[in-house]
């Protein structure tokens, strides 16, 4: 059968490949809605890949064979979300509070997170005698669905809806809930307001200095869970020099990509899965693997130029995205 | 009554600071930064005056190592010349690290295939313009469009870094193969490295040429004008009858052509060959570099050594220390960070609570 040979397995590996970016996506709409551009998401995306496998790796050495998965990925979740949260929680107060240009200060929080994750995943390495990673027990937890195996068994369906890892199901509800708090919350029309005209929120009464603080700090956090689902799904839980190159930075394509909105984020991310992972399962003539993996890029310029093309009103960026605010300042 | 209303500390927008005080407060940053590295150095255990030291004399200490340096800020320096015209026009170009490898390419083509039928001085001018149109049409891409359609130019240009090192990846490993299987591509032959001067590729000359021609251009020039009014407000330079998209297009092709030099002054004076990391994150760091100098190029010369030493240095420190290379990236990281945010208390002046009197005095 066609399906479940070809294009299932597809199917299911773009999933896996995607998740990170759709963390990575969900943070960021959340800061972008807030109006602050972070181009740190790779930075943020490193820290909590390092932090995340940190918490994962040193629970295991010392809890020791009574080591729990589920707190396991409980606390990797946890200080991930820290990590991209200290790094955001930068980014806010050096933008926010002073002020300063939210294009450069986001490539400096890039490039220190990026250093920060790296410094954190190598002090690991040395310490620990050469090698972090968690046993294979644990990884199960990680990698394997949570779902019982009769349920797995159901054909076709039973792998797609129940034969994902955990982070998959816990993207969605998130993907979904932020969609929710976004457009039909109190709390989201404010933050919506604030990154459209902080000027007007303010003089409705919302604290814009706090919604932008909040936004930024948790979406940052959202998105550092991305960098630590690649490590422990994607790159086998062990820390090695290139594994996120780039998935932080798709991640703020794939921003504009799904027009800042979750729902969209859900089928953007799972193409943009596919699109890296194609090169792997379609094989096509004439075409080498090397070029063949820039796919995704190509597809995000061009996607960025047809956005641009069909400029309709309900399509563009929040309007005061990337402008710092100034009460007295009109 | 409503004394509890007031906040504590109130902003207010200052007119211009006087010049001593802002490099005063520039200088506190840069103190600021040095501690909170210190902190970062105690919390590892090690000593933070000898670790400066280290970076320092690391970075400085030997004849060899000040080339070393050097070599390390050539291409910081010129990335961030070639950027600042774009950011003083607002358009953020943060595709150089692809124009600095499509510039690669096209030189290390001629390196390559026409090393053979060209002389020795005219294959390096014939690389140097090859990296130069490479880099500048690699750059005019995104600028179309933004000038065109308005499209978006931040993603746009990172995107376009992705994929021409996708194509150096392909290159490496296909087509330009050396020995097969080796994933490498062969070292040029002599003829094709750039000379050099005082034991550094004379690469060091070209961006201090360029560093003057910047200054010039974007300072004495109607170009340079046309480039700061539209940074300013595009709707004045419309009115004002300059056509904004050409001027976008050839201050992208501007840009992007000083980044291909650049491409083309590592691969052939750095590298000697050409490889998917041939850029290294010099279009990113080069940013930084450009908007801290607040777009002067002298500054830049500065600011573009500083990061070299403390890159350098960190590299001794890893070795000497055993503290992990990636602690450059942090410290750089925390001396952007400190240098971006003086900028406020320079912009900015702070009203405590309860001393109205002396703040409507002054």
């Amino acid at each position: 059968m066609n399906i479940q040979t070809l294009l299932l397995p597809l199917i299911m590996a773009a999933i896996i490949n995607g998740t990170p970016l759709l963390f990575g996506t969900v943070g960021e709409i959340l800061s972008e809605k807030a109006g602050n551009l972070n181009l740190g998401v790779e930075g943020m995306m490193y820290m909590g890949g390092a932090m995340g496998l940190g918490a994962a790796f040193y629970y295991e050495s010392l809890a020791g064979t009574s080591a729990n998965g589920i707190a396991a990925v409980a606390l990797a979740l946890l200080f991930s979300f820290l990590g991209g949260a200290a790094g955001a929680l930068i980014y806010s107060f050096v933008t926010i509070t002073l002020r300063a240009n939210q294009n450069v200060t986001g490539l400096a929080l890039a490039i220190f997170g990026t250093g920060a994750g790296q410094f954190i995943g190598e002090y690991m390495r040395v310490t620990s005698g050469g090698y972090v990673s968690i046993s294979l027990e644990l990884k199960t937890f990680f990698e394997n669905s949570p779902f019982p195996a009769f349920l797995q068994d159901i054909p076709v369906l039973g792998p797609l809806l129940f034969g994902h890892n955990i982070f998959v199901y816990i993207g969605v509800a998130l993907a979904v809930s932020m969609s929710l708090f976004l457009n039909r919350s109190r709390a989201g029309l404010c933050l919506r307001a604030v990154g459209e005209s902080p000027a007007t929120a303010d003089a409705a009464g919302v604290n814009v200095t706090r919604y932008k603080y909040l936004a930024t700090v948790i979406g940052g956090g959202i998105s550092a869970i991305g960098g630590m689902v690649y490590i422990t799904t994607i790159a086998g839980s062990v820390w090695n020099h290139e594994g996120l190159s780039g998935e932080g930075w798709l991640a703020v394509a794939l921003v504009i990509f799904c027009l800042w909105r979750p729902l969209n984020a859900l089928w953007g991310s799972v193409l943009f899965g596919a699109l890296m992972i194609l090169y792997l399962r379609l094989q096509l003539p004439f075409i080498p693997d090397q070029l063949y993996k820039i796919l995704p890029y190509v597809v995000t310029v061009i996607v960025l130029i047809l956005t641009s093309l069909r400029s309709s009103k309900d399509k563009q960026p929040p309007a005061s995205l990337g402008a710092a605010y100034f009460r007295e300042e009109r | 009554m409503h004394e509890q209303k007031t906040p504590f500390i109130r902003l207010a927008k200052r007119d211009a600071m006087p010049g001593g005080q802002v490099w005063c407060i520039r200088a506190l940053s840069f103190v600021a930064a040095l501690l909170l590295g210190a902190a970062i150095f105690l919390v590892l255990g090690r000593n933070p005056f000898a670790a400066y030291a280290t970076i320092v004399s690391g970075a400085l200490g030997k004849p060899t190592a000040i080339r070393q340096t050097v070599r390390v800020a050539i291409p910081l320096l010129g990335t961030a010349l070639a950027i600042a015209p774009c950011f003083k026009m607002r358009f953020w170009n943060i595709g150089a690290e692809g124009q600095i490898t499509a510039g690669a390419v096209a030189a290390s083509y001629f390196a390559l295939f026409w090393c053979d039928a060209l002389p020795g001085p005219l294959l390096i001018l014939v690389m140097a313009a090859a990296g130069a149109a490479a880099g500048g049409l690699w750059a005019l891409i995104p600028a179309f469009f933004k000038a065109r359609w308005g499209t978006n130019e931040t993603l746009f240009t990172l995107m376009m870094n992705y994929i021409i090192i996708g194509v150096v990846k392909w290159l490496q490993g296909g087509p330009w193969e050396g020995r097969p299987g080796s994933q490498i591509i062969p070292q040029f032959d002599q003829k094709a490295v750039l000379p050099k001067v005082l034991g550094v590729h004379c690469g060091w000359i070209i961006v201090l040429a360029l560093t003057v021609f910047m200054f010039v251009y974007m300072r004495y020039t109607k170009h340079g004008y046309e480039i700061s009014v539209i940074g300013e407000s595009e709707n004045t330079a419309r009115y004002a009858g300059m056509n904004v998209g050409r001027v976008i297009m050839r201050t992208m092709f501007l840009s992007g052509a000083i980044s291909g030099i650049v491409g083309f002054m590592v691969a052939s004076g750095a590298n000697n060959t050409l490889y998917d990391g041939v850029a290294a994150g010099v279009g990113f760091t080069a940013i930084t570099v450009a908007w801290l100098a607040q777009l002067n190029p002298f500054a830049m010369v500065g600011i573009s050594g500083l990061l070299a030493v403390l890159e350098k240095g960190a590299d001794t420190l890893h070795t000497r220390m055993s503290v992990p290379a990636s602690i450059s990236d942090i410290i750089t990281g925390i001396f952007l960070f400190c240098m971006l945010g003086c900028e406020f208390f320079i912009n900015y002046k702070l009203i405590f609570r309860g001393r109205h009197e002396e703040v409507s005095k002054a």
